[in-house]
């Protein structure tokens, strides 16, 4: 059996305001658009993945959130209606996914074996959070790839960052060892925002644009500086700045979700692909994607 | 309503949001303790002459100013994020809607963002089904649900807690309001057996026993103001504060003139968790350390620390 291999790594952000914008079939709730910088990008994005031969995608998402140890989907199929806690205006999508319960249940094993806490989801009643399946349906809206969720286990808050960066950090190590060993190429995601300050106040109509701009300069700034350190390969620098970050700017980074997957791609030193940043209900959001193949990365912006 | 155009509210109840005392009251023998305080709340509840069950829900945060459950009748089945192992938690809640669309405009009118959700499948929070599952299992009584915006701090809360009032006393309804929280509310971070689940530190278990103090002494107002203290003591830093003191206080009238009762204290997975109740009451104004005779009036200093201890 070949080695399995990560694919490409997206930094998938997961306002449930995208979807509801792009009114695909599975929302109730209808649009007149908006926020088109980043939903373009993120359709750049997708036909970008079509063209990448890949058997799953494994998201980690802030919006399951453990205080017990990392969480894994654990069974194959999940069908219900996800609404969201703080946007039930905007996003009541009917889901219907499948779950790569054998890579999911490596991770775990992998995990665990490196001593980290870990937990198997098998109850079937269980409600998939929005942060997946915004990015999921944004990222691969045919919805045709096994998926596998992983939990964030709330380390920052119980701890601090810079544990979180040292956890998140061996959870990232141990599912990149579980996909080497299970022959299978894969997708990782890392769902969240970066600067994650919202308004406390939505416009009348959400998608007026004339209302969306970042919630403060500073966020603004932070946001572009770690940005640009994804631009010029530097991850390990854009870790090692993660705590301040995180904490200076309310980042959603806070999750762990960009440690993990930087983790587990080894901390690459080559450009991530930038695919468009835009703010949503004041919080900053940028698309990109480490593509590890020379021969396939491009330049986008 | 009443008389003087107050609210009536006829006890609050505090308890824990965890799910042990409604999915596994057996496995440890503090759970059973949480389970049968929860059962003598629901009786008292069963035998007060209640309008409504008013819960804020420390589990359920908000961004979007302050959510109002107004769906007519709330149904799905909740699984929580940590505890999905214990089982599923099938729940339908009849909410009253008048109650939840008269506290959207009564919060508006006091500057509050706010606004009521009413949609099939909307995700309730943990500690509000615990809640109502165990204070409220036959929906004798309608209730409504109040979110926990995750940046509002002292005066929002405290506000929020005066819309409350203000749309008891509009709708003449007798209530009991209920607030969801832990006291300590950091958990063991790895998987125990629940038969072996204690407080998380000496220090949590101390701070939440001084808690109890206050509670039990009827305090509410000075654990409102206890509030910052104890966020920065006990409480994982997840929000900006620890808010359901305030808002309870509020809601219940800022004073430190209740009966109060702690049913029970336990573990729950580590966090503190306590089923406590506080009923209103008459003749002990001015005689707590910091408790003050009028709150509207001032009549000078009572002069507590000349009086000492002998007197």
């Amino acid at each position: 059996m070949a080695k399995g291999q990560i694919v490409a790594g997206c930094l998938a952000p997961h306002p449930p305001h995208l979807v509801y914008a792009d009114n695909p079939p599975q929302n109730e709730a209808y649009s007149e658009g908006g926020w088109e910088t980043l939903r373009w990008g993120y359709q750049r994005l997708a036909r970008k993945l079509k063209n990448i031969e890949y058997d799953a995608i494994v998201i980690f998402t802030p919006h399951w959130q453990t205080y017990i140890g990392t969480h894994f989907l654990g069974l194959p199929q999940f069908k219900s209606k996800s609404v969201d806690p703080v946007f039930p205006n905007l996003f009541r999508y009917n889901y219907d996914l499948t779950v790569d319960v054998d890579l999911a249940q490596a991770m775990h094993d992998e995990a665990h074996a490196e001593g980290i806490i870990t937990k198997m989801m098998t109850n079937p009643d269980f409600r998939v959070d929005y942060g997946t399946i915004t990015s999921c349906h944004l990222l691969n809206p045919e919805w045709d790839k096994p998926i596998v969720t992983i939990s964030s286990n709330r380390n920052t808050h119980y701890y601090s960052p810079e544990v979180m960066v040292e956890q998140a950090t061996a959870l990232g190590r141990a599912c990149a060892k579980a996909i080497e060993e299970s022959g299978k190429r894969v997708v990782l995601v890392a769902s969240h925002s970066l600067s994650h300050r919202h308004f406390v106040e939505e416009a009348p109509l959400p998608e007026d644009m004339s209302r969306e701009h970042i919630y403060n300069h500073s966020q603004y700034v932070w946001d572009m500086k770690i940005i640009n350190m994804m631009r010029e390969g530097k991850s390990r620098e854009v870790i090692d700045i993660m705590p301040e970050f995180t904490e200076q700017t309310m980042a959603e980074t806070e999750g762990g979700g960009l440690i993990w997957m930087l983790g587990a791609m080894g901390y690459p030193e080559f450009s991530a692909e930038i695919y468009g940043y835009q703010s949503v209900i004041g919080t900053g959001n940028v698309i990109a994607c480490w593509d590890p193949n020379d021969e396939t990365r491009e330049y986008v912006l | 309503m009443s008389e003087s155009n107050e609210p009536e509210i006829l006890f609050g109840v505090y308890c824990p949001p965890h799910p042990q005392p409604l999915l596994s009251p057996d496995a440890n023998a503090g759970y059973a303790k949480l389970r049968a305080a929860f059962d003598e709340c629901r009786r008292r509840i069963e035998e007060s002459d209640a309008d409504i069950i008013l819960v804020y829900s420390t589990t359920w945060a908000s961004i979007i100013g302050h959510q109002i459950q107004a769906l007519e009748n709330a149904v799905w089945t909740h699984v929580d994020d940590d505890f999905h192992y214990l089982g599923s938690m099938p729940y339908e809640f009849a909410i009253d809607t008048e109650f939840a669309h008269a506290m959207k405009e009564n919060s508006e009118k006091r500057g509050l963002e706010a606004r009521t959700v009413e949609y099939e499948g909307f995700p309730l929070d943990t500690g509000s089904v615990v809640a109502l599952q165990l204070l409220n299992p036959d929906n004798r009584i309608p209730s409504c649900i109040l979110s926990s915006n995750m940046y509002s701090n002292r005066a929002e809360t405290i506000v929020l807690g005066k819309a409350v009032r203000d749309t008891l006393a509009q709708q003449g309804k007798k209530a009991v309001v209920v607030v969801v929280s832990s006291l300590s509310n950091r958990m063991f971070t790895e998987h125990i057996d629940p038969a072996e689940d204690r407080i998380h530190s000496q220090k949590d278990d101390d701070w939440n026993r001084k808690i109890l103090e206050f509670f039990g002494d009827g305090r509410l107002e000075d654990l409102s103001q206890l509030s910052r203290d104890i966020h920065g003591q006990i409480r994982v830093q997840k929000v900006v504060a620890y808010k359901p003191a305030w808002w309870l206080a509020a809601t219940m009238g800022q004073h430190n003139n209740y009966d109060g009762e702690v049913l029970a204290y336990e573990a729950l997975h580590g966090s503190g968790g306590a089923v406590i109740t506080l009923t209103p009451a008459s003749g002990s104004v001015g005689d707590k350390e910091f408790d003050e005779d009028d709150v509207e009036f001032y009549r000078g200093d009572r002069n507590v620390l000349d009086r000492g201890m002998l007197e």
